[in-house]
């Protein structure tokens, strides 16, 4: 229980390096989260209605890229971004930016698969209705990412869940530098190797009731979205 | 009511999908006026007829021309199938999205939706999401979204099967309205009762092909096949 | 330490540092990429090596601490108080499991080294009591804590780490131990995109009497961690 204790009395302590690194964590993880779903979701709906040689190969290989290996994205972005790599003038390196980048490479193939797979459910639904009334191929697109956004949360969940916990990748390209890239796992996996082991766990719990925060926002806003299934 | 592109003239369609015949050298003039109901049994081709004749189907053989005197090509129209897919909307939002995809001026949509549900009798209905209301209201729903649409031609499939007496009516009284207001209403049914309740010509389908046609009061009361004869007196035709 | 000195090197220099904290294999190769402004390591081999491929200029000895064996409060191999070569021996003699950093840090090469002299050749993919297990000072601490065995570390991390649970200091003080830290500045030439005006003012400040002195007052449960040396550079 003194992990428990430890983790309270952090977060009552109200210490100002806490929060900022509670704020970098959401930040980083949200908004790859965000700039995924706009990438991501178009993307799932694209395949979900397109129909073209290799199509299967290519939803084989998004599902296959839902366990892309953090740290081999995290080296991947850092040759990228690194000075002398091919965008070593944008200056990303070791930035917050770099994490979002990397963060939003992971979350990517999760939203776009599950994105696929709920559009392409409701595009069997819609299929014949929207062919009726005319609809054209984008407003296509737009109607059922608009109509399925309810159900799209949870791909939107488990590409947050994936961000929120992860280490592998932003350690590289964010460098760890405290008070500016770290960030909750960092953190944790900082305090680890301190040996400062109750602290890390402390974090941990503080870590796992953000989760818990954002996944029961969800959960209410499902409910919400709820009332328009069938 | 600009009606140039009625009557719609069906002249030797034949339909097949995937090597099966479905319609075979149908012709038939859908005239302006009150509606024409296809009756016919389970699979002899009604639906596709209302395809076909709407332009989603593609014919094998044929031609579906609108108008005697333009080119032919069709009209507006719109179709509400048996069972009308709800919009994961609000009864209203489900009305202005097919306002929206039919280019109505958007200035005027708000009102133009009011207009609409009450015409269907669905005002009080407005916020409700759309995937939650009964049989009939949906079919109604499903009118409101097509009537958006500002068709010359509807086409309904079915609208009041498996719907009870009360629904039933609401539906037949609202294809009075819309036909009164110079729809050209095609629609078929399995109920003969509605058939004479709403027709003005009523057509026949056996097997992808037409077996009657004419005005209502002659094809029920006065059938000149042993096919028709036999469908409308109740008998089983295979 | 960098908590410490930091703040300081903000106020006197106005250069706010960023710091990636790295073995200094890994912190080296960053620099050769560019990605780095300074560079503050201690692997004497490593660094004469970056500096004569180019990619530094301006090596300082800046301070130092030493290295000490810890290991298992029982002591099986019975290094106690010996020198760090026979204590080695003893290690080796007795197949006692030691944990080794395995990632080309400071503290990994200089464990390297100590075997050499010791005349022992290590095989850390044959050789089961030896575990290279790839990892920061602190996490094979932790190993070396939960599986009883014996490590080098460098004592500012020993005094500082948390977890020692069974693992007391063993040896200490030779000679040997002598752990020499330095700064580099990564060659502007080489490296055009480095910053080095102010890396050039954050390497000053450090060697300059107030940096030095700020250096030898971070302490550690009250003992001094690490020790300036500047003034004996080359």
């Amino acid at each position: 229980m003194e992990q428990q204790a430890s983790a309270w009395a952090l977060v009552l302590s109200g210490d100002p390096a806490l929060y900022a690194i509670v704020g970098l964590s959401l930040g980083v993880s949200l908004g790859a989260t965000l700039l995924a779903a706009l990438l991501g979701a178009p993307l799932g709906a694209l395949i979900a209605l397109s129909r073209f040689p290799g199509r299967q190969a290519v939803v084989v290989m998004l599902n296959a890229l839902m366990g892309l290996p953090p740290v081999v994205v995290g080296l991947a972005v850092y040759l990228l971004l690194s000075r002398s790599g091919p965008l070593g003038e944008w200056g990303l390196l070791f930035t917050p930016s770099a994490m979002v980048v990397t963060q939003t490479i992971l979350v990517l193939p999760i939203i776009a698969a599950l994105s696929r797979q709920t559009i392409e459910d409701l595009w069997q639904e819609y299929r014949e209705e929207l062919a009726a009334m005319g609809v054209g191929p984008v407003r296509r697109i737009r109607t059922l990412l608009w109509d399925a956004r309810f159900s799209l949360v949870t791909a939107l969940l488990a590409g947050f869940g994936r961000a929120a916990a992860e280490v592998g990748s932003i350690i590289i390209v964010g460098g760890n530098i405290e008070g500016y890239t770290r960030t909750m796992t960092t953190t944790i996996a900082l305090e680890t190797s301190k040996g400062n082991l109750p602290l890390a766990m402390g974090l941990g719990m503080i870590l796992l009731c953000i989760v818990l925060a954002v996944n029961v926002a969800a959960w209410a806003v499902k409910q919400v979205g709820a009332r328009f299934e069938q | 009511m600009n009606t140039t592109h009625l009557p719609i003239v069906l002249d030797g369609v034949h339909v097949s999908i995937g090597g099966t015949s479905i319609l075979r050298n149908v012709s038939l003039r859908l005239e302006a006026g009150a509606p024409t109901v296809l009756i016919g049994p389970n699979g002899s081709g009604k639906t596709t007829l209302l395809r076909a004749a709407m332009g989603l189907m593609p014919t094998t053989a044929g031609a579906v021309r609108w108008g005697t005197d333009g080119d032919g090509s069709p009209g507006r129209s719109a179709l509400v199938f048996q069972r009308p897919v709800m919009l994961r909307r609000s009864v209203a939002d489900n009305v202005r999205y097919a306002l929206d995809v039919s280019g109505f001026p958007r200035p005027l949509r708000e009102q133009r939706t009011g207009q609409l549900l009450s015409l269907v009798g669905l005002a009080a209905l407005a916020n409700r999401p759309a995937p939650r209301l009964s049989g009939g209201e949906r079919q109604r729903l499903a009118m409101a979204r097509a009537l958006a649409r500002d068709p010359e031609a509807l086409f309904l499939d079915e609208p009041t099967a498996s719907l009870d007496p009360a629904a039933t009516l609401a539906i037949e009284e609202l294809v009075r309205a819309v036909s009164a207001r110079g729809v050209k209403v095609v629609m078929t049914t399995h109920d003969l009762g509605e058939a004479a309740r709403l027709a003005g010509d009523v057509v026949l389908l056996h097997r992808g092909e037409v077996a009657e046609t004419g005005p209502v009061a002659q094809v029920l009361g006065n059938p000149t096949t042993e096919i028709a004869r036999r469908f409308i007196s109740g008998q089983l035709v295979l | 330490m960098f908590t410490h000195l930091l703040p300081i090197v903000k106020a006197r220099t106005g250069i706010t540092a960023k710091v990636i904290a790295q073995g200094t294999g890994q912190a080296l190769e960053t620099a050769r990429r560019g990605d780095a402004d300074v560079v503050f390591v201690h692997d004497p081999e490593a660094e004469a090596r970056f500096v004569a491929e180019g990619h530094g200029i301006r090596r300082q000895l800046v301070m130092y601490n030493d290295f000490v064996l810890v290991g298992p409060a029982a002591d099986p191999a019975g290094v106690k108080g010996r020198e760090v070569l026979p204590a080695l021996q003893a290690i080796r003699r007795g197949q006692r499991l030691f944990v080794s950093r395995g990632d080309k840090s400071g503290t990994h090469q200089a464990e390297l080294r100590l075997w050499k002299e010791a005349g022992i050749e290590v095989n850390a993919a044959t050789d089961r009591w030896y575990r290279a297990v790839g990892q920061g000072m602190g996490p094979a601490l932790n190993i070396a804590a939960a599986s009883d065995a014996y490590i080098l570390t460098d004592r500012a991390t020993w005094i500082s780490f948390l977890n020692k649970a069974g693992l007391v200091l063993l040896v200490e003080g030779d000679r040997r131990l002598h752990n020499q830290y330095s700064l580099i500045l990564v060659n502007p030439e080489r490296h055009p995109e480095a910053r080095s005006a102010e890396g050039l003012r954050f390497i000053d400040f450090l060697l300059s009497p107030e940096g030095q002195q700020e250096i030898a007052r971070f302490r550690v449960e009250g003992q001094q961690l690490f020790f300036p040396n500047a003034s004996l550079t080359q």
